[in-house]
């Protein structure tokens, strides 16, 4: 019997059977501010040196500041914990991405842009959204910090094997609609924890077509239907994306490393646990209404009725059953965060933007996921668009996805944003957020209310 | 960490489903950079809220709580903080997975059990209970002891409170020296 990607990338990387658990080897480990401190301390109190500073990269994203950073970081505890991951990596040996450099941004847009993450490997990171990385057709998954601070001294972890599952994206999707809308009809399909103990392998007509920033947004989402794990397989959209990478191989050894990519696709016999078919065709640009990432409808459609709704989350949200969508006023919008942060998602978001301009009483912030999109977006000349039309052009981090820096909103708030969670309180206490693609952002951002980007294609 | 088991103590119950790590530990206390003491903050965006079933007060050592207990962010705070305040096992329908993990690194035994199981555990709320990890088996007063599963590893992590980084080193520092030569040797762009 054949064998899925995931499968044949977990069989690369067995070190050793452990009792019931697969000792598996880590290729690559990325580093954030947040998730390391402790698990450096488990380096100190155990002695142990990390096994392969090479194999670590570190940069710091979820507490910078995105403005005014010539001025040095306001908030102490932010500094702190900054400086804190730089002394740790200058101890250690691990290459750090320094704040004021142009290199620094998200640890999972850094990763790929750089040519760090590759096809074949294994990847963690401190961070659920970590699964980004599957879109290149590596094992990837979010750890705990303890485990970060295992793999940095024995570059293993101990896993159990997940059980399979196949999304098919049949047909192509319609114009406005794209890879986060995916992401959220896919949530939406299975459930909250619907992929919960399943590596999920995305495929079809819908997902070939991607470009890798468009499969990076898919892949990011398989959290928050409960799976660590999401995976595409790498095909010459992969290779052409990951050529002339620095980090990447080069010259001959890229002509090998693409033979070998080549063979990670699962066989055509290959057994799933569980296969879904979605109708790439027939999916609208999708919204959250609730507190969950499946809380979700079309944006033409309505709040589900009074007892299939959460109570709870409606409550929190302050809005109705059976309520409609669209034209639901909004008062700040956040475009960027590891999902939809890249330059296919700024270019998206500038092309409803340019010319218009952002409704009174929005503020509506633009952080590019790291800065060489911030450059590439000022190059294209999006940052004048963005500016002129009353957008907020920021430096690169995790900024409002999880609002441990200063941008924050306010209780009460209501928010078009493009990142991954709207759980309650995720972009400041008792603030209220919306899932949306990148143009259903921007587009919200000039009329203040939710609104059907079909409707304002030009 | 180290937990004496058989743990006995009064159940608390939080039967919501779908408590993510951002309420177990709202992200602006991340910034903190420690891993001790963090009890304090747990719920704090709920733990006023008049209808907050939870006594944070260290009296409760058995969580009995909802399904996809811990989902969404990785953040062990929310493991660090539950701990802080003395839960030492926690019995859901099913669990975040980053989260299971993180439990069992530090001394919480997460125990899955089907949904009507908890549903019956849930109305004993402030009643002893034991959770026996060498038999994996919860018992109490007019209570069929209850089976649970979990795997060999975790179970003996938690009895013996090894440290997992110490344990890989012991036990598979020449398979890693192995693994490694074979990958040197057959992936020049590693």
């Amino acid at each position: 019997m054949g064998r899925t990607l995931y499968e044949k990338l977990w069989d690369a990387h067995v070190v050793a059977e452990d009792g019931d658990n697969t000792l598996i080897y880590i290729d690559r480990h990325l580093l954030h501010e947040v998730s390391t401190p402790q698990s450096f301390e488990i380096l100190r109190q155990g002695g142990h040196g990390v096994r392969r500073p090479e194999r670590q990269l570190a940069v710091a994203d979820h507490s910078v500041p995105t403005q005014d950073r010539a001025q040095g970081i306001a908030d102490p505890q932010a500094r702190d914990q900054i400086a804190l991951l730089e002394r740790n990596c200058a101890e250690f040996g691990i290459e750090y991405l320094a704040l004021d450099s142009a290199d620094q941004g998200i640890v999972h847009v850094v990763g790929p842009e750089q040519g760090f993450t590759l096809p074949g490997l294994t990847i963690v990171c401190g961070d659920s959204h970590t699964s980004t990385h599957g879109a290149f057709g590596a094992l990837a998954f979010g750890i705990g910090a303890s485990e970060c601070g295992t793999v940095m001294a024995t570059q293993c972890l101990s896993q159990s094997k997940a059980k399979t599952m196949r999304v098919t994206f049949e047909g192509r999707l319609a114009a406005g609609v794209s890879a986060k809308d995916m992401a959220l009809a896919f949530i939406n399909a299975v459930g909250a924890a619907g992929a919960v103990g399943h590596a999920v392998e995305f495929a079809g007509e819908a997902v070939s077509a991607l470009s890798m920033e468009g499969r990076m947004t898919l892949c990011n989402m398989v959290i928050e239907a409960g799976s660590r794990t999401g995976l595409i397989a790498p095909d010459a959209t992969t290779f052409a994306y990951v050529e002339g990478r620095e980090r990447a191989p080069q010259g001959a050894d890229f002509g090998k490393a693409c033979a070998y990519w080549r063979t990670l696709a699962s066989d055509a016999d290959a057994v799933f646990d569980r296969e879904i078919v979605i109708d790439a065709s027939a999916i609208a640009p999708f919204i959250t209404y609730g507190t969950r990432p499946d809380q979700s409808v079309p944006v033409d459609g309505r709040i589900p009725a009074s007892g299939e709704a959460d109570d709870k989350a409606l409550r929190y949200m302050g809005v109705s059953a059976e309520q409609p969508m669209d034209a639901l006023a909004i008062d700040h919008v956040f475009i960027g965060s590891c999902t939809n942060g890249r330059i296919e998602d700024l270019r998206a978001a500038a092309s409803i933007a340019h010319g218009r301009k952002v409704a009174e009483g929005v503020r509506a912030l633009v952080v590019p996921g790291s800065g060489r999109v911030k450059q590439q977006a000022e190059a294209e000349g999006l940052d004048r668009i963005f500016v002129d039309a009353g957008f907020e052009w920021r430096e690169p981090g995790c900024s409002l996805c999880v609002a441990m820096n200063n941008d924050r909103l306010p209780a009460g708030a209501r928010c078009a944003s493009t990142s991954n969670r709207n759980f309650e309180g995720r972009q400041g206490a008792g603030a209220r957020t919306h899932l949306m693609s990148p143009a259903m952002a921007a587009a919200a951002a000039i009329t203040g209310r939710i609104t059907d980007i079909r409707s304002m294609a030009r | 960490m180290s937990t004496p088991f058989p743990l006995t103590g009064p159940v608390g119950v939080l039967l919501e489903q779908d408590v993510d790590t951002d309420i177990i530990y709202p992200a602006r206390f991340l910034l903190l950079t420690d891993k001790h003491g963090l009890g304090q903050y747990a719920f704090s965006d709920r733990r006023n809220d008049g209808d907050f079933p939870l006594p944070l007060d260290a009296s409760r050592p058995i969580l009995v709580a909802g399904a996809n207990f811990g989902c969404g962010s990785s953040r062990e705070h929310a493991v660090w903080a539950l701990h802080d305040f003395g839960i030492r096992a926690i019995i859901a329908p099913s669990f975040g997975e980053i989260f299971y993990t993180n439990c069992t690194r530090n001394g919480i035994v997460p125990i899955c059990l089907p949904q009507d199981v908890v549903a019956a555990l849930a109305a004993r709320d402030g009643e002893t209970l034991t959770v026996d990890l060498e038999a994996c088996r919860v018992t109490g007063e007019g209570l069929d002891p209850i089976e649970f599963d979990i795997s060999a590893g975790h179970r003996e992590a938690l009895l013996n409170g090894w440290d997992e980084t110490d344990r890989i080193v012991a036990l598979y520092g020449e398979q890693i020296d192995a693994y490694e030569r074979r990958q040197q040797a057959g992936g020049l762009w590693l």
